[in-house]
């Protein structure tokens, strides 16, 4: 009896769980799919009334939307690729050489990635003013790669630690030489965590909203959370717009998460990083 | 040194007075804006707000991403299934994620208030984001939704290094499972627990985004947090002095919290293992 009682009070709290963290997402997708005349009047029903494609449309053709979609993505994309890249030497060089300060070194990796981001703005602005890269696409990649380097070197260097050392000696012992030895033998077997560090550190920057609040004002450099938060500020709210922009701008990272669930865990676990 | 370089440019323009609106007028100040800034009230009031705002959504998420790690931590059918679709909300930018909560509460297009009403529970027709006090449950449970994830993750990390054995002994020495999770499971946590509270605090500290979507520190002055304040110096009143002043303060709270980090991972002789 209690047995069966636990077990159904357990089912119930995983139902709660599914519940809490998808029926958001599906009250954004019905709520795309309704008309603004449904929108606007007090929610009758959890199923979509007067069903539309309209809003899809109109931020496309309307709105340009695919304009700030192709902005975040090469923005986080440069920053993604550039800091795997540094990202990658520097974790090598810190999980296989006897470097004096390592400790040091990654005390102060670490120390920066408790920077505040608020703290940046300022700065970074008045140099950005100067330079005259207000409203440019280096104005973001450069912020974000300071927001994602210290985590993927942070993270690399964990993953490497764990791959012996032995590997690349045999090789070496082999006749192979040292590039062989990284590009044969000790990238394929990195390519997870070069990996996992990828998806967090692209996340990161996709996610970001402050950066691009304080460095763009103009409506063609836009990233996606920018775009998304503006159709808000016109005069006129348009729910269904900002309903299917977050539909479409949602989905390819519901995706990831979905398929990269554990490669994520394993990121986000061994690194310690923030959120 | 790109990352050294706004912090030492912070210290700089904190002894300076430097509005970009008055061009010409710069000139050192030495502790001036500090004096000016730590006299002031609306710093403090919004100190205060940050500080409440840690102490109450960092609970509530760590009390959320508990259960959750617990839940996903037993063995069960749909168990990946529940995993992956709690990582989803953490993978959503917090800015989107505040701007969902803020249409979720619209009487109009939200799915809040028609809740509350089908349930008969109290609070169903309210105008959230008129009340000083009220505003604030949006903006908490905005940054739960996206955050207990993130907490449950790093808890159940944790508890999967527990050997279940102990577990077992427990049980034949005829404990409860209320016992042995008091007395096995949150002692052996403590790493694990120590670890996601520092991240969240670090970020309830620095909270921007969720109230400038949702509330924009309104109504009023009501819900605006330090992070808040400091961009606003900067960027809306040009005040690059006086921002710099807020942001070397936080910074330095910012840094205090790392500093308990680096502590805590040499004390497990994780760091640099």
């Amino acid at each position: 009896m209690k047995t069966w009682l636990g077990r159904a009070g357990f089912n119930i709290l995983v139902v709660l769980i599914i519940l809490y963290s998808l029926f958001p997402f599906y009250w954004v997708f019905k709520s795309s799919l309704e008309s603004s005349i449904a929108l606007n009047q007090p929610t009758s029903s959890i199923w979509p009334l007067q069903w539309t494609w309209v809003h899809y449309q109109v931020i496309f053709a309307v709105e340009n939307f695919l304009r700030p979609l192709l902005n975040s993505m090469f923005v986080a994309g440069s920053a993604t690729v550039i800091s795997v890249i540094l990202g990658s030497m520097a974790a090598y060089g810190l999980a296989r050489m006897p470097i004096r300060g390592k400790v040091l070194i990654l005390g102060f990796i670490l120390l920066v990635s408790f920077f505040p981001q608020i703290a940046m703005v300022g700065p970074l602005f008045l140099v950005f003013r100067h330079l005259h890269w207000l409203n440019t696409y280096q104005s973001l990649i450069v912020p974000y790669l300071i927001l994602s380097l210290p985590i993927t070197t942070w993270i690399l260097t964990a993953f490497f630690s764990q791959i012996p050392a032995d590997i690349e000696e045999a090789a070496m012992v082999d006749g192979a030489s040292i590039r062989q030895t990284i590009v044969k033998v000790f990238a394929p077997i990195a390519m997870p965590g070069i990996f996992t560090a990828a998806i967090l550190g692209f996340l990161l920057s996709w996610n970001d909203f402050l950066f691009a609040l304080s460095f763009i004002q103009s409506p063609n450099m836009q990233t996606v959370p920018l775009a998304l938060v503006n159709f808000r500020n016109a005069y006129y709210v348009h729910y269904g717009q900002i309903y299917a922009g977050v539909v479409v701008a949602s989905l390819p990272i519901a995706l990831i998460v979905l398929f990269l669930q554990r490669r994520i865990e394993a990121g986000l676990t061994a690194g310690s990083v923030k959120g | 040194m790109i990352s050294l370089y706004p912090l030492v440019y912070n210290v700089v323009l904190s002894t300076r007075y430097d509005v970009l609106t008055q061009p010409g007028t710069s000139h050192f100040v030495g502790l001036g804006n500090y004096q000016q800034i730590l006299s002031n009230a609306h710093f403090w009031a919004d100190m205060g707000r940050t500080g409440i705002f840690m102490v109450v959504s960092v609970t509530l998420e760590f009390v959320a991403g508990l259960i959750l790690a617990l839940v996903v931590h037993q063995q069960f059918k749909a168990r990946g299934l529940v995993r992956a679709s709690i990582l989803i909300p953490w993978a959503i930018p917090t800015a989107v994620s505040a701007l969902l909560w803020k249409m979720f509460f619209d009487t109009r297009s939200g799915f809040v208030d028609f809740a509350l009403h089908a349930l008969h529970l109290p609070g169903a027709n309210m105008v959230w984001f008129n009340s000083p006090t009220l505003a604030w449950v949006p903006i908490i449970v905005s940054d739960m939704w996206k955050n207990t994830p993130f907490i449950a993750l790093l808890l159940l990390a944790g508890l999967q290094t527990i050997p279940l054995e102990i577990y077992e002994s427990a049980r034949m020495d005829g404990a409860s499972a209320w016992q042995s999770f008091r007395s096995l499971t949150l002692p052996l946590l403590r790493p694990a627990i120590m670890v996601a509270l520092i991240f969240r605090t670090l970020s309830a500290l620095l909270v921007f985004d969720v109230v400038y979507v949702l509330t924009g520190g309104g109504p009023g002055q009501s819900t605006e947090v330090i992070a808040y304040y400091d961009w606003y110096k900067y960027l809306v009143s040009l005040n690059f002095g006086v921002g710099a002043t807020v942001a070397v303060i936080i910074t330095i709270f910012a840094l205090a919290l790392a500093a308990l980090y680096v502590r805590l991972l040499q004390q497990r002789g994780e760091f640099l293992s």
